[in-house]
């Protein structure tokens, strides 16, 4: 069953009309109906969705939303509720921190099963907070067409058993509209376009800390993973924070701000950029040097119904779902292109990695990272706000 | 006259009682658990001891980057409240004056909105005032731009996305005063030779007073105590109190500090009610409902 709220169907209807499929007129009309729909059905609807979800084992799914949600739910979770009858239902989160805000709020994990956890930090985080469970590998066959360079970092941190299965990766580089900004002049600024002083009220960025500081690192001629000079890298942060218009705080805002122009440049996820630019948006991509990598998983909270959840993972791996997935949400699978053929679109996507051992990407070292986070969060919600 | 040996009358407390018990099951006994979180201390992402420590509060009065957002927080609830008091009167008195035969319809209207989702009538905004918005659009088609204005993330448009939501808060408040008036006294004060401006400037303005304080009142609380409308609408420079304690729980996981800062807003806001009472009178608040 899929779980949508009010939002996410706002969302939808705003993709629909920024790629066209609905005028302005028809998206207002259909935007009044939903109000008033939502407002007199609301509590009815609630009460059947929870009499029907209490049919089957559920499992409890949340992503980043837009096209990522979109490829999930259509190539994956469908074909797997029909396969199986189990249920999923899927919601989406703005970071990770959310989550960990309401399970902590909670004091169980009780609606939360399968995270789309971003990066082996985050695992690390999770697992570090007693969060993470014990994945039965023999229950997950496909696990054996992952990537070992992808898997590794994991097991590094959990040898005995795994908590999550590695299912995508990508990249935060530069996008930046064509009609503004030439693709010679953004490849020969590289991370510093975000600093130009021209494009001021221009600019936007994702106002996650840990990318904030790694953008710092990087045009303050730095190695992300090895900042020596923290003080160049904050003045490189409020610079970049002086000329900035908004800083975002999902994938559909970020979508929304290059679409409507608003900005003409800031960091972005690859995959984001390639579903724009499929809608015919004007917008270019590329990785500045040592621009940020980044794997995703699929991790399974401590508490989860396991059988089911590892049913689903496996069936997530299958190289048909993995694949499809792949080209839907527009962020290379995890499986090993040595072993599992990758389709055209796929070998297309940006950071794709075609030999599969992603030496040539560069991902945050939780090592290094983890146990500076907070005091550099601190640091960044202070700067942002101008302090 | 009452006996000296009259029992007292407890039938007050009788019917305060359900109110009572929803404040301290409700409010009290929340708020003191995050009273006693603010001296807990936080030691890494979503990690705390508990403690009895001053470090939280410590650093609250200490740093001038909460003292800055207090400041910005106040202003911009008073900016907010006085445009909402000048913009909701209007159409409170048109609906309390007016002579059409189907005024709950006006009042459906009012309420409407809150039929749609607070976060999506928020959103709305970028679509009004956005580059490829509906006003960017109109002012192309008249001809009268070239190329798209840039109106949103700003602080006009948190403002907007602000009075947007809680102006209808004020018209209600200003409505309900204005309907209890006397119909008889505006014309009253005609009879006695003064002009319609003097009419309302000496009989129906003072009488809608206490409407239009409680509305402020309600406008000014809820403006100081929002986050979600700078986070959509506003830009970096754009934010209230309310962001910090959003910062300290979701971003840093540092409920402590969280804590502290939730406290804060809590008894600044209070004072708030409090002075204002003082000086307004809260009992004349009441009046508005009468």
């Amino acid at each position: 069953m899929k779980k949508i709220d009010s939002t996410r169907r706002y969302e939808i209807l705003r993709e629909r009309m920024g790629n066209g499929d609905v005028d302005r007129r028809t998206f207002a009309g259909l935007l009044g109906a939903a109000g008033i729909t939502a407002g007199v059905s609301g509590g009815i609807m609630t009460a059947l969705a929870r009499e029907a979800r209490a049919a089957g084992t559920t499992l409890y799914f949340e992503g980043w939303g837009g096209v990522v949600s979109d490829a999930l739910r259509k190539y994956a979770f469908d074909p797997y509720e029909a396969a199986t009858g189990n249920k999923v239902v899927d919601s989406t989160f703005g970071g990770e921190t959310e989550v960990m805000t309401k399970i902590k709020a909670a004091g169980n994990t009780e609606g939360h099963n399968i995270l789309h956890s971003s990066g082996v930090n985050w695992y690390a985080r999770w697992v570090d907070a007693g969060y993470g469970s014990e994945l039965n590998e023999a229950n997950i066959p496909n696990l054996a067409n992952v990537m070992e360079a992808i898997i590794k970092p994991f097991r590094a941190i959990t040898p005995d058993s795994l908590s999550a299965v590695p299912y995508d990766y990508g990249t935060t580089g530069i996008a930046y509209n064509t009609k503004y900004i030439s693709k010679e002049e953004a490849e020969s600024l590289g991370a510093n376009l975000l600093l130009k002083k021209e494009l001021k009220g221009k600019i936007g960025g994702w106002g996650d800390a840990a990318n904030r500081v790694w953008y710092g690192a990087l045009q303050s001629d730095q190695d992300p993973n090895n900042i020596q000079d923290w003080d160049a890298v904050w003045a490189k942060v409020r610079e970049g924070r002086d000329l900035v218009l908004k800083y975002w705080s999902s994938g559909a805002e970020l979508m929304d701000l290059l679409a409507k122009e608003e900005i003409y440049t800031t960091e972005a996820w690859s995959g984001r950029v390639a579903a724009l630019q499929e809608q015919g948006h004007p917008i270019a991509y590329f990785d500045p040097k040592n621009g940020l990598a980044w794997m995703e998983s699929m991790f399974v909270l401590k508490g989860s119904p396991m059988a089911e959840a590892e049913e689903l993972l496996n069936f997530m791996l299958d190289p048909a779902t993995s694949i499809a997935v792949a080209e839907g949400q527009k962020y290379p699978s995890s499986l090993d292109p040595n072993k599992v053929a990758m389709t055209d679109m796929i070998k297309a996507l940006p950071a794709y990695d075609p030999t599969g051992k992603l030496e040539n990407l560069v991902f945050r070292n939780p090592a290094i990272w983890n146990p500076l986070e907070k005091e550099y969060t601190k640091e960044w919600n202070r700067i942002a706000k101008g302090g | 006259m009452s006996g000296p040996d009259r029992a007292p009358d407890l039938r007050p407390w009788f019917l305060l009682a359900p109110a009572l018990l929803s404040i301290i099951v409700l409010v009290v006994i929340p708020m003191s658990f995050i009273l006693v979180y603010s001296f807990y201390e936080n030691i890494d992402l979503a990690v705390d001891r508990a403690a009895f420590q001053f470090s939280n509060w410590q650093e609250l009065f200490r740093d001038k980057y909460y003292h800055v957002a207090i400041w910005k927080t106040l202003r911009l609830s008073v900016i907010v409240t006085i445009l909402a008091a000048v913009l909701g009167y209007v159409p409170a008195y048109f609906i309390a004056m007016t002579r059409f035969r189907h005024r709950w319809l006006l009042l459906l209207l009012l309420i409407l909105p809150f039929w749609v989702s607070f976060i999506i009538r928020t959103l709305s905004w970028i679509h009004i005032l956005g580059n490829q918005g509906a006003l960017n659009g109109l002012f192309e088609w008249l001809g009268l731009t070239d190329a798209p204005l840039s109106m949103m993330y700003n602080e006009t448009t948190v403002i907007i996305g602000f009075l947007h939501v809680f102006l209808p808060y004020m018209i209600l408040n200003v409505y309900v005063s204005l309907d209890g008036i006397d119909d008889n006294l505006e014309p009253a004060a005609r009879t006695l030779g003064a002009t319609p401006w003097q009419a309302f400037r000496e009989v129906t303005l003072p009488l809608s007073l206490p409407g239009l304080a409680a509305g402020c009142l309600l406008v000014f609380v809820l403006t100081g105590g929002s986050y979600v409308t700078p986070l959509i609408l506003g830009g970096p420079n754009d934010y209230l109190f309310g962001n910090l304690i959003h910062d300290a729980v979701v971003s840093e996981l540092n409920w402590p500090m969280g804590a502290t800062l939730s406290f804060t807003l809590l008894v600044m806001l209070g004072l708030i009610v409090v002075i204002y009472s003082r000086f307004m009178g809260i009992n004349q608040l009441a009046k508005a409902f009468r």
